[in-house]
C-alpha cells in the first residue's frame, strides 16, 4: 500500500462538505471531492449514492445547500452552468445536452456562438458561421473524430458514439481546467466505448484532468488514476487504482466492505507522485 | 477572441503502437445503400422546403390547366398576395413560437385587439396616427409578454396559456370596441396605408403585401444569421440541453413571445388596410390558418426544425388552393376539405422524415 506524505500539489478542483436536500431526501450528506491536475478521477457508487448530485453541484447545474467548491484554491459559488463554464469546468452530460436537429458546428458552439467582428457582431449579434465551421473542423480533426465535409451534418443523423464524440469534443475544446463526464459509455457498444476511453486518455495527456462517472468497472480500471467511492451521499473512500481490485471496489460501493484503515482520500495519484 | 483551443497543453507524442488515431478517425458519410424512398426521406430531411415548394408549383400548374390563363394573370396573382398577407404575417409570429416547441392560439385575438386600440385612439381620442400605431405595437408586445410570462415563469403549457389569453384578449377587444366598427372615413391615412396600391406590370400591388414579403426575408435572415435565431432553434430542439449549454432559455422564450406579439400588431395594421375599417369581428379563421400555414410549410410542431420561408410557401399554398378552387367554380367546402388533407399530409411527412434520425 502506497502511503504518500502530505500532498505537495494543489488540487485543481476541491469540494468540501457539500450538502443537498430535497425535502426529506438527502442527496448529498457532506460530500468531499479532490481532483489533482493531470489525473483521471473515477467516481463510482450505487444508484442513489449521490454521484449525479455531486457532479451537478460541480458543474453548476444545482446549487448545494451547504459546503464549498474551490477551483485552484479559490472558493467559487456556481449559480448556473454558465458560472462553472467560465471557471473552466466543462461537463459532458449523460444525455449529452446536444440539439439533435442542429449541425455539428452549431452544437459545438451552442450557447457561445462566435459573432462577426465589429458592429454586425455586437450590435446585430450576427454569427460568424464561417469561422465556427473552420474551428469545428479543426477541433474534431485534432481529436481524430471527423472528416471536414461532415461539419454540416445534423447531430441526430450520427451514431451514438459519434454523438458522444461531438459532446466530448465540445468539452475538450472549451474545458480549460476540468472536464467532467457523466456515464459517457453507458449507451455505447464495445467498440464505441473504446473510442471514448481513448478520448479520455487523450484529454488527460493534453494536461486536462477528467472526472469520470461510470458504472462500468472495467472502463474505470482501464482509464482512472484514482477511484472515488460515493456512498449514501458522501465520499467513503478514494483509493489508488493500483491498490484495489474490481471486486473490492464493488464491495466498497455496496457497503459490503469498509475502506482500508489509514487510507488517505487526499493522496496524490500514484502515477503523478512517482515523478 | 481566443476562447477556443483544443490543445490546452502540448500533446505528448503517442506511443508508436497506439492505434488511437486510426481507430478513432471515422468517416461519417459512409452510409449503407438506401432505397429510393429512403433517399427521398433523407433529401426531405436535409432540405425541408422541398416538399412545400413542390406542392406549390404543382398546385399552380394544375390550376393553370383547370382555370386557364385567368389564374396566372398579374391581377389574380396580386389578389392572391393580398388574400394571404394577413395569414402570412401572423404565420411569421406563429412560426417563431412553434420553433420553440410552443403554440400560440391567441395570435388572431392579439391582432384584432391592436386594431381596435389604434383605431379608437386615432379616430376617437384624436391622437396622431403615428402615436396610435406605436401604442398598438406596444399593446401587441404587452400581450406577447403576458403569454411569455405564463409559459416561462408560471410554467403553463403554451397551448393552455394561449387558450386562456385567447378568451381574455377577445373579451378585451369587444369591451374596448363596444362591438362597434370604425369606418374608413374617420380613420387616418396612415392606418389605411397598407391597403394602398402601386402598380407593377399594370397590376395593383398593395404596400401590405410588400411589407409581408420583406418581413419574411428579414425574419429568415435573423433566424439563420443571429445568435437569437440559433438559440430559438436550440431551445425548441432540446430545452434542457440548451440550458445546460449556457443558453438563457427563459429569456429566449420570453423574447420570442414578445416579438410574436409585435408581429401580430403589425398584422393588425395590415388588416385595417385590407378590410378598410376596424372591426372587432374581422380576422376570423386567421388563428388556425396561421398554424396551418406553418405546418404545411414543413415546420415541426415538436419544435426546433423548420423555416419561416416554409410558412410563406404554406400561406401561398393556402391562398392558391382557395383562389384556384374558387375560380374553377368548386364548392367552397372543398377548399376547407383540401386544407384539412394538406395539414394531415404535412404532419405525416414531418413524422416520417424525422425518422431519418434512427
Amino acid at each position: 500500500m502506497t502511503t504518500n506524505p502530505t500532498p505537495t500539489m494543489q488540487p485543481i478542483l476541491q469540494a468540501r462538505n457539500l450538502v443537498k436536500r430535497y425535502g426529506h431526501v438527502t442527496a448529498l450528506a457532506g460530500a468531499d471531492l479532490t481532483l489533482y491536475p493531470g489525473e483521471v478521477l473515477a467516481v463510482i457508487g450505487d444508484n442513489g449514492a449521490g454521484k449525479s448530485s455531486l457532479i451537478k453541484a460541480l458543474s453548476g447545474a444545482l446549487i448545494p445547500d451547504e459546503g464549498e467548491i474551490k477551483v485552484d484554491g479559490k472558493t467559487q459559488k456556481f449559480r448556473s452552468p454558465l458560472d462553472a463554464r467560465s471557471a473552466g469546468i466543462e461537463t459532458v452530460y449523460q444525455h449529452l445536452a446536444l440539439a439533435p436537429a442542429r449541425d455539428i458546428a452549431a452544437n459545438l458552439f451552442l450557447g457561445r456562438e462566435l459573432r462577426k467582428p465589429g458592429p454586425l457582431g455586437w450590435g446585430l449579434r450576427m454569427l460568424d458561421h464561417k469561422t465556427m465551421r473552420k474551428e469545428t473542423a479543426r477541433i474534431m480533426g485534432d481529436l481524430g473524430l471527423l472528416t471536414i465535409q461532415n461539419i454540416g451534418q445534423a447531430v441526430e443523423t450520427l451514431s451514438g458514439g459519434q454523438r458522444q464524440g461531438v459532446a466530448v469534443a465540445r468539452a475538450a475544446a472549451f474545458g480549460s481546467r476540468v472536464i467532467i463526464m457523466d456515464e459517457p459509455t453507458a449507451a455505447l457498444g464495445v467498440k464505441e466505448s473504446g473510442k471514448v476511453l481513448d478520448l479520455i486518455a487523450g484529454i488527460r495527456d493534453r494536461g486536462v484532468p477528467v472526472i469520470l462517472i461510470s458504472h462500468d468497472m472495467p472502463h474505470v480500471f482501464e482509464v482512472a488514476d484514482r477511484i472515488h467511492v460515493q456512498r449514501l451521499g458522501r465520499r467513503i473512500a478514494c483509493v489508488q487504482k493500483t491498490d484495489i481490485s474490481m471486486n473490492d471496489a464493488v464491495s466498497l460501493m455496496t457497503g459490503a466492505q469498509t475502506p482500508p484503515v489509514g487510507h488517505d482520500p487526499e493522496a496524490l495519484p500514484a502515477r503523478l507522485a512517482v515523478r | 477572441m481566443n476562447s477556443v483551443s483544443a490543445t490546452p497543453g502540448p500533446a505528448p507524442a503517442k506511443a508508436p503502437d497506439a492505434p488511437t488515431q486510426r481507430k478513432v478517425g471515422e468517416r461519417l458519410d459512409q452510409q449503407p445503400p438506401v432505397s429510393f424512398l429512403g433517399r427521398v426521406q433523407r433529401q426531405m430531411h436535409a432540405h425541408p422546403l422541398l416538399g412545400p415548394t413542390a406542392v406549390l408549383i404543382l398546385a399552380c400548374v394544375v390550376f393553370t390547366v383547370m382555370v386557364g390563363p385567368r389564374f396566372v394573370d398579374p391581377l389574380n396573382v396580386s389578389l392572391i398576395l393580398q388574400q394571404v398577407q394577413i395569414i402570412g404575417m401572423v404565420g411569421i409570429a406563429q412560426t417563431l413560437i412553434i420553433l420553440t416547441a410552443g403554440i400560440d392560439l391567441s395570435v388572431a385575438a392579439v391582432m384584432v385587439f391592436t386594431t381596435v386600440i389604434s383605431g379608437k385612439l386615432a379616430a376617437e381620442a384624436g391622437l396622431p396616427a403615428v402615436v396610435a400605431l406605436v401604442i398598438a405595437l406596444a399593446t401587441g408586445a404587452a400581450c406577447g409578454f403576458l403569454n411569455g410570462l405564463l409559459v416561462t415563469r408560471f410554467r403553463v403549457p403554451p397551448f393552455i396559456a394561449t387558450l386562456g389569453t385567447l378568451s381574455i384578449f377577445t373579451a378585451l377587444n369587444l369591451l374596448a370596441s363596444g362591438s362597434q366598427t370604425i369606418k374608413a372615413n374617420v380613420l387616418p391615412d396612415l392606418l389605411l396605408w397598407p391597403g394602398e396600391t402601386f402598380r407593377i406590370l399594370g397590376a395593383p400591388v398593395t404596400y401590405g403585401s410588400v411589407l409581408v414579403l420583406l418581413s419574411f426575408v428579414a425574419v429568415a435572415f435573423i433566424l439563420k444569421r443571429t445568435a437569437w435565431g440559433e438559440h430559438i432553434y436550440a431551445v425548441g430542439d432540446n430545452a434542457e440541453g440548451a440550458r445546460l449549454s449556457g443558453i438563457r432559455t427563459t429569456r429566449v422564450l420570453l423574447s420570442v413571445y414578445i416579438v410574436a406579439g409585435i408581429i401580430c400588431a403589425i398584422a393588425g395594421w395590415l388588416l385595417i388596410g385590407r378590410v378598410g375599417s376596424v372591426s372587432p369581428f374581422s380576422g376570423e379563421g386567421v388563428n388556425l390558418a396561421s398554424i396551418t400555414a406553418v405546418v404545411i410549410g414543413g415546420t415541426s410542431l415538436f419544435g426546433g426544425r423548420g423555416n419561416v420561408l416554409g410558412t410563406l410557401l404554406g400561406a401561398l399554398i393556402i391562398g392558391v388552393f382557395s383562389n384556384g378552387l374558387t375560380l374553377a367554380g368548386v364548392d367552397v367546402l372543398w377548399q376547407v376539405f383540401t386544407t384539412g388533407v394538406l395539414v394531415i399530409v404535412a404532419v405525416g411527412l414531418d413524422q416520417w422524415t424525422r425518422k431519418v434520425a434512427g
